[in-house]
């Protein structure tokens, strides 16, 4: 509990020193939203020297750091000046089309990766491991990029699936839902799935060298006992630390393939912030995938304390 | 294949592809914003052999607005007088060939450079975090832990949009370099950190530090050498992660911009997917990152393998 609670003040302070540090960065940042506007000759500088104290913009840096932060407080998350709203209910909305499509792919790639990397593993130095070995370094190293834009090509081509978006016109069904979904999710396990499946491998190949496991083939233990009672709950501690790391990505594996593949996802909102200068959603987006992370961090925190007694022996 | 062969010939390949991008003014047929206006879209040109020696037609408009081989000449294939393009043409009518070559030139050398960045940051930082421990080890992990905080492309991103967006190709080149290497010192900078901190404790330090030698001297001559191994993996495994890094700057439109090519400003002009359909050879520079990206993959697992006996 001790622990857990030090973990939250941590993390606690490293937000508030992130959004600080944002701050300071976008006061440096040459130009703001209506450095498009100055361009325009039909708007006299006055109009936009008004619009600018009306957004609070001449306002010293500490004023408008405590001004946001009241304004996160009350949930609102800042005002977005592009879409003259708050930039809650704008983000929240985003946020659960991309995790809609990055827990999918998520789930489906350690679904995938697990029982291959056992497989591999088990199989070390047969054809079989060194032929799903070179697959996987193929597709590890297949940009998502290019998957993305050949899934598009392939929608395209056949007509099997939409190119791009999230819905069709009217009330999406489920079935629509999921025909949406297919190419993005397959793009984003076929960039996930192989990193995780070499991870399993190489972590369980690991533990089959170690003196323990030597010991215990010589004992007898059958290898499908040794294999799934003693060889993998040893080699879970990476891949713990892994599912963290994944859990706390949630937000951001997938800008990319949101961007190219027309999903509204934070992805797109993210980078249209960017270009109009819309510093209020760009905070927001940054900040929420810092809690991302955070939170992913302190769940493989947690449950490497659960699983690994070694973990509980050196704390104490 | 034995670790030795696997990290030559990775070596080899990857000297062959930087070479080819260096010389990219020898090698490239056509100067990379030659436009080649009757011929946009233009498919790959196709091979011909007679008596085994290649030769090509050029590309004539049919009727459906694609091309057919117009087989009245034929041109030898030594011959790149505005007929032969090797991987298509884009809507341009440039030669993809070409630009992928003086595109190579950003995307490999941004990869290359912002990696040495970053492991000099690493290197400087972490050593002396380590070696001498106290507030610079503490202020140096904080601010680690600072960077860490967030995921590497929205780091970037954040990073990249406070700063100019509309500025010049050379800029352009020298701030992705800047923002890649500059905010990926923190993994390195970790592990050597770690390996001064170990390198600290060692005998040989311990009595060099007995007869006298002074922090200067022991860092250049003990800690230093130490640290050789971490570099050469990390630098393996940075550079193809920041290729990639450039390449989605560059493709999201914040990174080096037209006309200059970069791999990644030529997959923008294939996300338009009606132009991408008909003309899947726009797609060049994404496929050319498989080879690259999968020699420093072998590279990387060869290096990490403990050397035979």
């Amino acid at each position: 509990m001790k622990f857990l609670a030090r973990r939250l003040l941590h993390g606690l302070a490293l937000l508030t020193a992130v959004s600080f540090f944002s701050f300071l960065l976008a006061q440096m940042a040459p130009g703001d939203f209506y450095s498009e506007l100055r361009n325009d000759p039909r708007v006299s500088p006055e109009t936009i020297a008004g619009l600018r104290a009306q957004a609070g913009m001449e306002r010293p840096l500490l004023a408008r750091y405590g001004a946001w932060v009241r304004s996160s407080l009350r949930g609102d998350l800042g005002y977005s000046l592009a879409y003259q709203s708050p930039v809650a209910p704008l983000v929240w909305e985003r946020m659960r089309s991309t995790l809609l499509l990055t827990g999918t792919a998520t789930f489906l790639a350690w679904l995938i990766a697990v029982p291959l990397g056992i497989w591999s593993a088990a199989h070390r130095g047969t054809w079989r491991d060194g032929f799903s070995r070179m697959v996987l370094a193929i597709l590890l190293t297949a940009p998502d990029l290019l998957l993305a834009l050949a899934m598009l090509i392939l929608a395209a081509q056949t007509g099997w699936f939409p190119v791009g978006g999230e819905a069709s016109r009217g009330t999406p069904p489920l079935y629509d839902l999921a025909w949406h979904m297919a190419l993005p999710v397959a793009v984003l396990v076929l960039g996930l799935a192989p990193a995780l499946a070499r991870h399993v491998r190489a972590s369980l190949l690991e533990v089959m060298d170690s003196p323990f496991a030597l010991s215990a083939r010589a004992q007898g233990i059958p290898r499908r006992r040794l294999l799934y009672r003693h060889l993998l709950p040893a080699a879970l501690n990476p891949l713990i630390s892994l599912f963290g790391f994944s859990v706390g990505t949630l937000l951001s594996a997938s800008l990319l393939v949101e961007v190219v593949m027309g999903w509204p996802g934070l992805g797109p909102l993210f980078l249209e912030a960017i270009m109009a200068r819309d510093f209020a959603v760009v905070l927001a987006v940054v900040m929420l995938s810092a809690v991302f992370l955070l939170v992913g961090n302190l769940l493989a925190d947690l449950l490497l304390y659960r699983f690994d007694p070694r973990i509980r022996t050196v704390d104490q | 294949m034995s670790r030795r062969a696997r990290i030559r010939g990775a070596l080899a390949f990857l000297c062959l592809l930087y070479g080819a991008a260096l010389l990219a003014g020898l090698i490239a047929p056509y100067p990379y914003a030659e436009q080649h206006r009757e011929f946009p879209f233009a498919p790959p040109t196709r091979l011909h052999f007679a008596h085994l020696q290649p030769f090509v037609y050029a590309w004539a408009p049919d009727q459906a607005g694609g091309y057919r081989e117009d087989a009245s000449r034929a041109y030898p294939a030594g011959h790149l007088s505005g007929v032969f393009f090797p991987l298509g043409t884009d809507a341009f009518g440039r030669d993809i060939f070409s630009r992928l070559l003086y595109g190579g030139r950003v995307s490999l050398f941004s990869g290359l450079l912002a990696a040495f960045l970053s492991l000099a940051l690493g290197l400087l930082f972490g050593v002396v975090a380590g070696f001498f421990g106290g507030w610079p080890d503490r202020l140096l992990m904080r601010a680690g832990e600072l960077v860490m905080a967030l995921p590497w492309l929205y780091l970037l991103l954040a990073v990249r949009a406070s700063l100019p967006l509309h500025i010049g190709t050379i800029q352009a080149f020298l701030l992705v370099v800047a923002i890649i290497g500059g905010m990926g010192w923190v993994r390195p900078a970790r592990l050597i950190r770690g390996v001064a901190l170990s390198g600290r404790e060692r005998a040989f330090v311990q009595a060099a530090r007995g007869f006298g030698a002074g922090p200067g001297y022991l860092i250049r001559r003990h800690v230093l050498p130490l640290t050789a191994g971490v570099l050469v993996t990390q630098a393996t495994i940075l550079i193809p992660q920041y290729i990639l890094a450039e390449v989605t700057l560059s493709f999201l439109g914040l990174g080096v911009g037209e006309p200059v090519p970069s791999w990644g400003n030529m997959l923008a002009e294939a996300r338009q997917y009606h132009a991408l359909v008909s003309h899947p050879w726009l797609l060049a520079p994404g496929l050319a990152l498989i080879p690259v990206l999968l020699a420093f993959l072998v590279l990387a697992d060869a290096l990490l393998e403990s050397p035979e006996p």
